[in-house]
């Protein structure tokens, strides 16, 4: 039986933790907010972006001359994993189920036979694959601090991604991030990089221009084609990181959530057992007087 | 006049949006200047200025850093990975870009990348000229 210090103590604690995790859920909806503008205001590039290069690429896939990074090598052997994760916890399962949907495409690559390459974004996504994984992870890289996430940190993985394929180091990359539904669902996804995965295109642009209309193309297609799939592997980075941001904030949003709930719980239950015990010592006090008292 | 829509995005936020006159851009073959109903063309852009004519007499100037046009008779989409309004930019800013592309050349090896940079230069210098009229 914990005595009445012992249970004021615990009360007092369990009270502080609910404060600090309910500063916590706040802090997550004042980033979230922010998280889902910058992912809102970064749709339109990513959209036009998609256009030109539909229309760009409908002329070009199938050609013996498409850019590698359009066409991949023509093989299938070494794949690279991208896994974007957060670099920090306390907000449930946000990284853990991104890195089990990476762990799951490792198991089925390595079971047909293929090698396996993985480069992680983020620290926690390296701290749970390193245990299992570690010969595997060729690079890896953190978001640096709470700062919002920036284009040109995109960019940086992305030339990274680029260089290494250049090099021959892998055949295909598939970028794993979490997919923001809403606070309450965020879905680990995963989007392959390379070869590029074309977005349908119904073959108008925005731009008035029909499908069958005659483009120009300063200087030609292939060098426009040429810088524009990099830009383009970019912008894919850089829309997961804005998801990942989001659902990051919406993952821990809830958890915290509910964390503060069952700090209420606790609290409950324990201020019924230390009045209880309060109650049960007075009375045994008053019983001790009385008889006392009978005694004499 | 006639008008039409013209955009100008960038990766983190949207520029500019509106119906405009007139659009001239620093095509990488050469200046263009963009009426409505123009043929549909797609350009890569280099290191300049775009001059945006609202209506007779009313515009605005940005600058760009390299991007692409996809132009078309109703509309011209302007990508940009890196621009400012034209307020925001002095000579001494494109100057420590100068700099900063002379420091990587200086640096590198690579004779292709060397002349990437070299003709990243030229292209600020040109700018920084018109920014100065």
């Amino acid at each position: 039986m914990p005595s009445l210090k012992d249970l004021r103590n615990r009360i007092t604690s369990v009270k502080a933790t609910q404060k600090i995790t309910k500063a916590m859920q706040m802090v997550a909806a004042a980033k979230l907010r922010r998280a889902q503008n910058a992912a809102e205001n970064g749709r339109p590039y990513a959209e036009k972006m998609a256009n030109v290069l539909g229309n760009l690429a409908g002329n070009l896939i199938g050609g013996v001359d498409a850019p590698r990074l359009l066409s991949g090598t023509g093989q299938d052997r070494v794949h690279l994993l991208v896994v974007c994760t957060g670099d920090r916890g306390l907000c449930g399962a946000f990284n853990s189920s991104i890195v089990r949907l990476a762990r799951e495409h490792v198991r089925k690559l390595e079971a047909e036979g293929k090698t396996v390459k993985i480069m992680t974004v983020g620290k926690k996504g390296l701290d749970i694959l390193r245990r299992q994984y570690r010969d595997r992870i060729i690079e890896s890289m953190d978001i640096r601090g709470t700062k919002p996430v920036d284009y040109a940190f995109a960019s940086e993985i992305a030339d990274k991604i680029v260089a290494r394929f250049n090099a021959g180091e892998f055949d295909v990359a598939t970028l794993f991030y979490s997919e923001f539904r809403s606070v309450i669902s965020q879905i680990p996804t995963a989007q392959r990089l390379i070869p590029a995965e074309l977005p349908a295109t119904d073959g108008s642009t925005t731009t008035g221009a029909g499908a069958d209309a005659a483009m120009e193309f300063e200087p030609s297609e292939e060098a426009i084609l040429e810088t524009l799939l990099p830009k383009n592997l970019t912008v894919q980075v850089y829309r997961a990181l804005l998801e990942n941001a989001a659902s990051e904030q919406g993952a821990r949003m809830s958890a915290m959530d509910s964390a503060t709930r069952n700090a209420g719980e606790m609290i409950k239950k324990q201020t019924l057992v230390y009045n209880r015990t309060r109650q049960a010592m007075i009375t045994k006090e008053l019983i001790e007087i009385i008889s006392g008292a009978e005694a004499l | 006049m006639a008008t039409f829509q013209f955009d100008f995005v960038g990766p983190e936020r949207t520029l500019y949006s509106g119906q405009v006159e007139a659009v001239q851009l620093p095509g990488s073959e050469g200046e263009m200047t963009v009426l409505p109903g123009h043929a549909p063309v797609i350009t890569s852009l280099k290191v300049g200025v775009i001059t945006v004519t609202e209506h007779s007499g009313a515009g605005k100037r940005i600058y760009v850093q390299g991007g692409f046009a996809d132009i078309g008779p109703k509309a011209v989409t302007v990508l940009a990975e890196r621009a400012a309004p034209i307020e925001e930019i002095s000579p001494a800013t494109i100057d420590q870009e100068i700099e900063a592309a002379e420091m990587a050349r200086d640096a590198t090896q690579d004779p292709a990348k060397r002349e990437e940079l070299n003709s990243q230069i030229v292209q600020l210098r040109e700018a920084r000229f018109t920014l100065n009229l």
